[in-house]
């Protein structure tokens, strides 16, 4: 018998931003560190507010959320190779 | 044992308590509303410890998914649309192994609205991966229930019990209820092996990707499949303490008899009637009650029914193809793994009697002549024109 339960908190272990597609590049110089791209993250991973963002790539989706809501287009989503 | 005269789904209240249940979630439809205030009326008498009052019966099936994951004995009922509504947590229930039991009062499903019975309801929920029990009288029902829990916490798989929908639900007859000393003995406490408790936390019914999906579906199947082997022990421990003994189909006067009757739920009682009728007359015929559908007794149907003439009587359909019931029977008679085509019988299908339109008597003395014929048969029974105020 196979029952489909897991650990409480696997997530930490299983890295879910693997499956991405487009991944953000930030340019600092170019950042106003005005904390909207870390408040719309719907992941949570692009740092702390007023500071420049500092993503963590294991769990971002690359969703561009963050890309399309930079007021200085300081974002670049850039194609991530196999 | 206590004789009760009373209404089928009322009794189940009383056999419910028997079994120790400690959840019950139900939103109330016809034809099993008389149960869900019957499990209402126990939990306000003390006699069960939980009720939780939902507001869908999406939601009810819901509760119990969570409430038989921390290891609790749990109940439903419903039918018909509310069956239906049920459907997404049905694949989930059984998917995450929780042995929720649930009382089902067949019903015919919109549209036209119709309350009455057909097995419409639970034929189409027969690729969940649950348990259907299917009851030809409330004495049936009654014996069901407590071996349905048995057999779902030993095997870890949701069980339907499926009773006709006012044929049974609102009969009121004499039924024999096993006392609770009895019940307690048969139907230990539950012990989930892995439930879900804040001390150990656990996801359940967790994401399985690509890799994973396909494994816990085959397992599921394999043990589905296997479950077998445990409804035959079960039904044979509860005649051994009632005398009422039950396995995976009912064969009445079967052995040799030359054409045959398979069906499901209270309809059979009438073909065994029927069969003791014709039997006097010399006609060889007997009744087959198909009395677990799922996991589909393929093994057994086939050595009571080689060779002979068959019909296949179901209340149901499948709408654009042939009648579900018969397709499972044909198949488990034509692909032989290994059994000779001598013992190929001739298979004929019977649909129809939906909605309330109950098949009497004479349909099935109808039906046994028509059988006699070398060729199979395949049609509606009941079937009549009906003046429309067009």
């Amino acid at each position: 018998m196979l029952i489909p339960y897991a650990k409480a908190g696997s997530t930490v272990q299983i890295k879910t931003g693997d499956w991405k597609a487009f991944m953000p590049l930030v340019t600092a110089e170019k950042c106003i560190k005005c904390g909207i791209c870390q408040n719309f993250c719907p992941e949570g991973i692009m740092g702390k507010a007023g500071l420049v963002p500092d993503i963590d790539y294991d769990y971002c989706k690359g969703c561009s959320i963050c890309a399309n809501e930079c007021p200085v287009k300081c974002i670049d989503m850039k194609r991530v190779e196999d | 044992m206590v004789v009760v005269t009373k209404e089928g789904a009322r009794a189940l209240g009383d056999v419910a308590v028997n079994c120790s249940v400690e959840v019950c979630a139900c939103y109330p439809i016809t034809p099993t509303t008389h149960l869900t205030e019957e499990l209402a009326k126990q939990y306000a008498d003390g006699k069960i410890p939980q009720y939780i009052t939902v507001e869908s019966e999406f939601s009810a099936l819901s509760a119990l998914v969570g409430a038989s994951a921390t290891g609790t004995r749990t109940l439903t009922t419903t039918g018909g649309q509310g069956l239906l509504l049920m459907h997404e947590v049905l694949h989930s229930a059984a998917g995450m192994r929780l042995p929720i039991v649930m009382v089902v009062g067949n019903r015919a499903v919109s549209s036209p609205l119709n309350i009455w019975n057909d097995e419409q309801d639970t034929i189409s929920q027969r690729d969940t991966g649950w348990i259907q029990i299917y009851c030809k009288s409330n004495q049936d029902a009654a014996d069901s229930l407590p071996q349905a829990f048995r057999i779902a916490e030993t095997v870890m798989l949701p069980v339907m019990v499926c009773i006709d929908g006012h044929f049974l639900t609102h009969n009121v007859e004499q039924i024999d209820i096993a006392d609770k000393h009895h019940v307690d003995k048969f139907l230990p406490k539950f012990r989930h092996p892995l439930p879900l408790d804040p001390e150990n936390p656990v996801s359940v019914g967790v994401y399985a990707n690509p890799t994973h999906y396909q494994m816990f579906r085959e397992d599921l199947m394999n043990d589905l499949n296997e479950s077998k082997k445990v409804i035959k022990e079960v039904g044979e421990e509860w005649g051994k303490i009632t005398g009422r003994e039950y396995g995976l189909v009912n064969a009445y006067k079967c052995k040799d008899a030359e054409r045959i009757i398979v069906g499901l739920g209270s309809v059979m009682d009438n073909a065994i009637s029927v069969v003791d009728e014709l039997r006097e007359k010399g006609e060889k015929v007997g009744a087959l009650h198909l009395r677990i559908y799922r996991p589909f007794p393929a093994e057994e149907l086939r050595e009571l029914l080689a060779g002979k003439k068959v019909a296949v009587l179901e209340r149901n359909i499948s709408l654009g193809a042939a009648a579900p019931v018969y397709v499972d029977i044909f198949e488990a008679l034509n692909v032989h793994n290994g059994h000779s085509k001598e013992h190929a019988a001739v298979i004929s299908s019977f649909y129809g009697g939906l909605g309330g339109r109950g098949i009497k008597r004479s349909d099935i003395k109808g039906i046994f002549e028509k059988i006699k014929s070398k060729n199979p048969v395949k049609e509606w029974v009941c079937s009549k024109p009906v003046a429309t105020n067009a």
